[in-house]
Order: C-alpha cells, then sequence, then structure tokens
C-alpha cells in the first residue's frame, strides 16, 4: 500500500503516464517506420507525419488545457491552477517548437523550400512567439500573484490564435494540406499515426504533471513567510542570547 | 459616460502637457521610413511597392515608444491606487488611456503618411480611406498596446517585454493594415480593400471589448 500522503506519489502516477506515453511513441514509430507502406507520391519522406502531425495536434491541446486554466485561476483565484497553467504553456511551446523544426524536414524535399508564408505557417509561427512571450512575462515578473494573474490575461487574449491556426487550411487557400483524418488518410497509416498521437498525448499528460508539480513547489517557497529568527535558535546573533 | 468623458480628457491634457515626446516618438517613425529606403536603395518602383509596409512597421515600431509610457504617470508614486478609489469602474480608466492611445496613434500614422509620399514617391489616390485604415490600424494596436503597457510598466526589461507580447499579437493587423494600404495606394480594381478593412475592424472590436473586460484584473491584483 502506497502512503496517499506521500509527495513522491503525485511524481510517481506522473511517470508512470510518461511510461505508457513512451511505449505508445515507440509502437507507433516501429510500425510507422518500418511495416507502414510507402506514400505512392512522397516515397518515405512522409513518415515524418507520425511525430509531426502528432505534435501538431498535441500542441493545440496543450495551449486549450492552458487556456482552460488561465481562465479558472481567474474565476477561482486557486493556485493550482496557475502551476498548471506554467507547465502547460511551455510543454505547448515545446511542442511546437518540435512540430516548427519537423515540418521544414518535411517541406523541403516535398515543397522545395524549407517556409513558406502560408496561412497555417504563418498563424503557427504567430502562436509559437505569442505563448512564448507569455513565458518570458512570467519570467520578468518576480510578485506570485501578479505573474499568475497577468500571464492569464495575456493567455486568454494569445488563445484567439489557436482555432485560427486549426482553421486556416480551411479558411483560406493554403499549401499545407488540410488536418489528417480517416476521410483523408488511407487505412495502414492511420494506425500508427493513431497510436503516435495517444503516445504523445500520455508523454503531455505526464510533462504537465510533473513541471506543474516543480510550479507548485517553487510557489509553495515564495508564498511562504520568512522564518521569524526568534524560533530557530541556532540561527540567532550571538548577542541574542540570554 | 462622465467618467470616460473625464478619464479620456485627463490622458489628453497628459498628453498635451507631454508633447515633446510626442514629437521625439514622430521623428522615430520617420527616420525608421528613412532607414527601410536604405534597405531597398534609390529604386522608386521597389519603394513605391513596399511603401504600405514601411508606413505600417514605422508606424507599429513607433507605438511601443508610446505605449511603454502611456502608464508612466498613473504608475510613479503608485497614484494609479487613487485612480483606482475614484468611484468608477476599472474599464472606464482603461477605455480613456485606450481612447488616448489611439488618438496619439491615428495622429503618428497620419503624420507619418506626407513623408511616405516624398520619400518613396507613392501615389495617393484615395486620403480619406487611407486615415480610415490607419484610424482602424490604430485601433487594432492601441487595445491590446494598452493592456500589456498596464502589465508591462510593472515589470523587469518592460522596452523588452512590451514588443514581446504585442508584436506576435498584432500580425493579423499587420498583415490587414498592409494589404488595404497597398489597394488603396496602387489600385484596387476588384474593391478588395473593403474586405481587409473589415477584418481591421474584427480584430478590433475584439481586442477592444476583452481588454475592458480584462483590465481590472491587471491592475487590481
Amino acid at each position: 500500500m502506497t502512503d496517499p500522503t506521500d509527495p513522491r506519489r503525485g511524481a510517481n502516477r506522473a511517470f508512470g503516464v510518461l511510461g505508457f506515453g513512451a511505449v505508445l511513441l515507440l509502437i507507433g514509430s516501429t510500425i510507422g517506420l518500418f511495416f507502414a507502406p510507402k506514400e505512392s507520391f512522397m516515397g518515405d519522406v512522409y513518415r515524418i507525419m507520425y511525430v509531426h502531425v502528432p505534435s501538431a495536434w498535441n500542441s493545440l491541446l496543450a495551449f486549450t488545457f492552458a487556456f482552460f486554466c488561465a481562465f479558472l485561476f481567474l474565476m477561482k483565484g486557486d493556485y493550482k491552477w496557475d502551476s498548471r497553467h506554467e507547465a502547460a504553456l511551455e510543454v505547448g511551446i515545446a511542442l511546437t517548437g518540435l512540430m516548427c523544426i519537423q515540418g521544414p524536414l518535411w517541406a523541403k524535399p516535398t515543397w522545395g523550400v524549407y517556409w513558406d508564408w502560408d496561412p497555417r505557417l504563418t498563424t503557427t509561427a504567430v502562436m509559437f512567439f505569442a505563448f512564448s512571450g507569455i513565458i518570458a512575462l512570467r519570467h520578468f515578473v518576480e510578485d506570485p500573484v501578479k505573474r499568475a494573474t497577468w500571464s492569464a490575461v495575456a493567455t486568454i487574449i494569445a488563445y484567439a490564435d489557436v482555432p485560427v491556426v486549426y482553421f486556416s487550411v480551411r479558411w483560406w487557400n493554403s499549401l499545407h494540406q488540410m488536418q489528417s483524418s480517416p476521410e483523408t488518410v488511407s487505412a495502414p497509416f492511420l494506425i500508427p499515426l493513431r497510436t503516435n498521437a495517444f503516445g504523445v498525448l500520455f508523454l503531455m499528460i505526464g510533462l504537465i504533471m510533473l513541471r506543474s508539480r516543480i510550479a507548485a513547489m517553487r510557489l509553495e517557497r515564495e508564498m511562504a513567510p520568512p522564518l521569524p529568527a526568534a524560533t530557530t535558535p541556532g540561527l540567532q546573533p550571538q548577542g541574542a542570547r540570554s | 459616460m462622465s467618467g470616460l468623458g473625464a478619464a479620456l480628457s485627463k490622458e489628453l491634457m497628459l498628453q498635451w502637457r507631454s508633447r515633446a515626446q510626442w514629437l521625439a516618438v514622430f521623428a522615430f517613425g520617420a527616420a525608421a521610413l528613412l532607414l527601410f529606403s536604405f534597405a531597398v536603395g534609390p529604386n522608386y518602383e521597389l519603394l513605391r511597392g513596399n511603401a504600405p509596409g514601411f508606413l505600417w512597421l514605422g508606424l507599429l515600431l513607433s507605438s511601443t515608444l508610446t505605449l511603454s509610457e502611456s502608464f508612466q504617470a498613473e504608475m510613479e508614486h503608485r497614484a494609479i491606487e487613487g485612480l483606482l478609489l475614484l468611484p468608477t469602474a476599472p474599464h472606464v480608466l482603461y477605455y480613456g488611456k485606450a481612447l488616448a492611445n489611439f488618438t496619439q496613434l491615428t495622429l503618428l500614422g497620419v503624420g507619418l503618411v506626407p513623408l511616405m509620399v516624398v520619400l518613396f514617391d507613392a501615389p495617393l489616390p484615395r486620403p480619406f480611406a487611407l486615415f480610415g485604415v490607419i484610424a482602424l490600424g490604430a485601433a487594432g494596436l492601441s487595445a491590446p498596446g494598452t493592456l500589456y503597457a498596464a502589465m508591462t510598466f510593472q515589470a523587469r526589461a518592460r522596452q523588452t517585454l512590451l514588443p514581446l507580447l504585442l508584436f506576435p499579437l498584432v500580425v493579423p493587423v499587420l498583415i490587414a493594415a498592409v494589404k488595404a494600404t497597398s489597394l488603396l495606394l496602387l489600385g484596387d480594381p476588384m474593391d478588395q480593400a473593403r474586405p481587409w478593412a473589415l477584418i481591421l475592424l474584427c480584430f478590433a472590436a475584439l481586442h477592444w471589448s476583452l481588454c475592458g473586460v480584462l483590465f481590472g484584473r491587471v491592475i487590481e491584483d
């Protein structure tokens, strides 16, 4: 039996979720790299889709979770939402960064250029910099109350870009293809894609759990009142002792 | 309404008293336009084609100077706390400040137009429509800019933080304003400037309402 008051209990659960995600990612990537057929036009280059698309989906999910955490913090004032908000922002930025590295690696042999100013890529770049700015804001504000409130407000405003990123390929004539779904991706490609999507999802959840614990511990330290010198005799100055 | 009028008149009076700073911001915008022309070289066709982009980049860069200082009077000696004690809602203070910033940015944009015409040989067939686009773009910049200025003024490295937060957010304003200005200056046979102006209007409407609601949380905590 595990002790419910053990502070390591939450971390163990997070490592369990991370491990499950890693296993799913390993299985999905193995199927995607070695068993899924070649794509008829792109050949093997398309296989980057098995990490690029899951990164993209989950980055949007992470920012959506950050938005809800920001909203709930402003509504309830509970700092657990601020810790989760910080974690979701950082994980979302990491996934968006990965997506922005994987995308050009695929685009160069397929489109002939690393980057194109099409609506999907432009809105994604805007999303990356908008949320990175909020992380910078969090680093430049020492007061935990102001930091939590201001970054929550900034996240709510910046979130307007997330639906635009998702729908950009439908709203405008985009060089980027439409969202991958059973209608646009044939069955042999779908199994590794979905497995990896769930793998990255569990990795994302595990990382958010771990990162929010770190944020909560830092917050606890920042908000703790300073120790009164008189209650710790070992720390009292020599002259103060009777 | 009288609260908003009082807040706006206070802001405009403050801006009038610090008009030397306004001139410095205008000089900065003018210098930016001059520098952009050096980047392209003395090719009038290229300069004319890029003039709308240069105008909006000049305005955007200058806007950070005006916005970043817009809360100086309120934050010095914690005057904001006195303002919050007034029998008026915080969003009234926000709208007063944002309207004053909007006025300042619109005047700055209109002031940079003659310079753009002279430096880049840009035609000006529909000046009033262009001023309308400048006003819509300034509205899109001033609404989030005022809210972010309230946050960043109290933070470290505010001169870095404000552009870092504001620039990615106002990319839609920049794209729509440059497209609308380009169509107005260089010809618009299909009447495409209107949808771009509509995007500017929607962006401004969204941010003027959202930022007004959230401003109270930013200054009260």
